[in-house]
């Protein structure tokens, strides 16, 4: 296994933190990790960008990804300033956050002719933890689509996480892992 | 025994500073070092450990509240970046004059200007002759390592110079990757307790630090100073055999990768030497006899050991980090070259400028660079030194 991804999302978004989570999930079933932000001007809203290598193998590269094999679109309205699909794999795949299909945003990524698939992240987030994170099915989705982990392990290991992360806001918890769970169920219609 | 974590460059000195515990860290936070003082205060803040945090108005205050602490006679540290170190010059040189074996964590970012947050190596190589010790990382396990073998070179009797222990910042500052992590016992184990020989609150053995000195024992005393710079280097290397029988892991003055039959080496430091490797493996797959030497310590500088390294490879590319602004190339260049003519030995030197200001270097640069010295020294292409590497055209901008 060797994955690179890279995140596109807007500043306070959580961009960083998924990947940042995913790397941590990552480490968990063993694998090699790394998950980096690439910061531009720091403030809210300015488009960001945030990588992950997964790999079976030691990661000695420090350098941006420019051929990911998948892409995670926090923000659909980047798809109109940031090229997203920019070296991205004919044989991988892009996720876009939004509640259009996936026939109706491929028209929107230049000619890509690889996997597109679509998650409502603010529908699900709404529903599941009553506020727009996207975060948590953002996570989901890339673990789903990259298959960096089996399913099952990944909800298992999110839960010592969400346990973990949100000590002191144990509320939290189970609307996260609503949001996982939703997202895994919606994508297996698409995949 | 090492455990299997995983956690940001940052994440890991904050870890090895609470498992050191020093006795006093007056800290001003600055991007991309400011996760440093705030995940230690958060240590101290839940009992993890009890060392003595100051907050200062600037870095010329933290410098100078650590050099304080430090002639006082508590085992002293701080962190900062960029324009925090810029800030701290005068007691930098007062620190390493003074002989005191305080540490810094570094977390190398630009100097300004245009200001920029992003990783080079200004910051420290504008500090290079300010008498401190310089060690280098290229991940966040080597940061850790470094931060844990800082104190025993610094403290030990015949060096007693303050070291610096650099980080790129971004790169593995806030890159999440594996780490071994080393037990608590482990760790303050192989540091030990400080005992200074002199020191200030030692009512029974009175000692003045920093007091005038006269022409007459100024030039002494900048000599010792040297004298103990050169001690340094075997100290160092102790220290590293000490940790590698301990920890298993590690490198003397600088890592040789592939070097032993290489007939064409990049010579690099911190966070780019693992796209110098990946490149060099590409190159060995094809039957080009690739290697890297990464630098590890700058200051003291290994210049005889460089060169030994270097004798019998065809041409060397050296990767300066960092603009002099001299018309002569960057100070690892400038250091080297001079290191191997010193030496005799006359291998195609070439030099490069690459990643000012957080300017990505890639494994497909590395390559290209390793190909170009290969042509200097087949004599196909004419050297070019000092050129920038990933510099963008009018017309990409």
């Amino acid at each position: 296994m060797n994955i690179e991804i890279r995140w596109h999302g807007r500043g306070g978004q959580g961009a960083k933190t998924a990947a940042l989570l995913l790397a941590d999930v990552c480490f968990k079933t063993g694998a090699y990790v790394q998950g980096f932000p690439e910061y531009g001007p720091e403030r809210m809203g300015a488009p960001i960008t945030a990588y992950n290598r997964i790999s079976d193998n030691e990661i000695r590269v420090h350098s941006n990804i420019y051929e990911p094999d998948l892409v995670m679109v926090v923000d659909e309205t980047l798809l109109a300033s940031v090229d997203v699909t920019a070296g991205l794999k004919s044989s991988g795949a892009i996720v876009v956050n939004t509640d259009k299909s996936p026939e109706e945003i491929r028209p929107m990524l230049k000619g890509y002719g690889g996997k597109v698939y679509t998650v409502d992240a603010r529908r699900i987030s709404v529903e599941a933890l009553g506020k727009y994170f996207p975060n948590s099915p953002m996570l989901a989705a890339a673990v789903a689509v990259s298959s960096v982990m089996d399913k099952d392990a990944f909800i298992k290991e999110m839960r010592s996480s969400y346990a973990h992360k949100f000590a002191k806001k144990p509320e939290v918890i189970e609307g996260n892992m609503k949001a996982l769970t939703m997202t895994l169920e919606t994508l297996e219609e698409q995949l | 025994m090492s455990k299997k974590d995983r956690m940001s460059g940052n994440e890991a000195v904050a870890y090895a500073i609470r498992q050191v515990n020093p006795d006093v860290m007056p800290a001003f936070p600055i991007t991309p070092s400011t996760e440093i003082p705030q995940m230690v205060s958060t240590y101290i803040a839940n009992g993890e450990m009890d060392t003595e945090f100051i907050p200062v108005e600037s870095e010329h205050s933290s410098m100078s509240a650590t050099v304080g602490a430090e002639a006082a006679g508590a085992r002293s540290m701080t962190a900062t970046s960029s324009c925090g170190l810029a800030f701290m010059w005068e007691e930098l040189l007062v620190a390493a004059s003074n002989r005191l074996p305080l540490v810094l964590a570094l977390v190398n970012r630009t100097l300004s200007g245009p200001i920029n947050i992003n990783c080079d190596h200004s910051d420290s190589m504008g500090a290079r002759d300010t008498g401190w010790i310089q060690i280098y990382a290229e991940n966040n396990q080597e940061a850790y390592d470094n931060f844990i073998q800082a104190f025993p070179i610094a403290e030990d009797t015949r060096v007693h110079l303050p070291v610096m222990v650099c980080q790129d910042g971004f790169i593995t500052s806030h890159a999440v990757e594996n780490i071994l992590l080393e037990e608590d016992a482990d760790v303050r184990d192989f540091v030990g307790e400080y005992h200074p020989e002199e020191f200030l609150l030692n009512p029974g053995k009175p000692v003045a630090i920093g007091p005038y000195a006269i022409s007459a024992y100024s030039m002494e005393a900048k000599y010792n100073q040297e004298q103990a710079m050169i001690r340094s280097k075997e100290v160092i290397m102790e220290v590293a055999a000490r940790f590698r029988e301990k920890f298993g892991r590690g490198f003397d003055l600088f890592e040789q990768y592939r070097t032993e039959d290489a007939e064409f080496i990049m010579l690099i430091m911190g966070s780019a030497a693992g796209c110098a490797k990946e490149a060099a493996d590409r190159l060995r797959d094809k039957g080009i006899k690739a290697g890297v030497l990464k630098l590890r310590v700058f200051r003291p500088f290994p210049a005889e050991e460089i060169a030994k390294a270097l004798e019998n490879c065809k041409a060397v590319a050296i990767m300066d980090r960092c603009e002099s602004y001299n018309g002569h190339g960057g100070p690892l260049s400038s250091e080297v070259r001079a290191a191997l003519f010193e030496n005799r030995v006359m291998t195609e030197a070439v030099s490069y400028i690459y990643g000012l200001a957080g300017r990505d270097f890639t494994v497909d640069t590395a390559v290209s660079i390793f190909e170009e010295i290969a042509e200097v020294a087949g004599g196909q292409k004419k050297a070019v030194q000092n050129r920038y590497v990933g510099l963008r055209t009018r017309k990409e901008q």
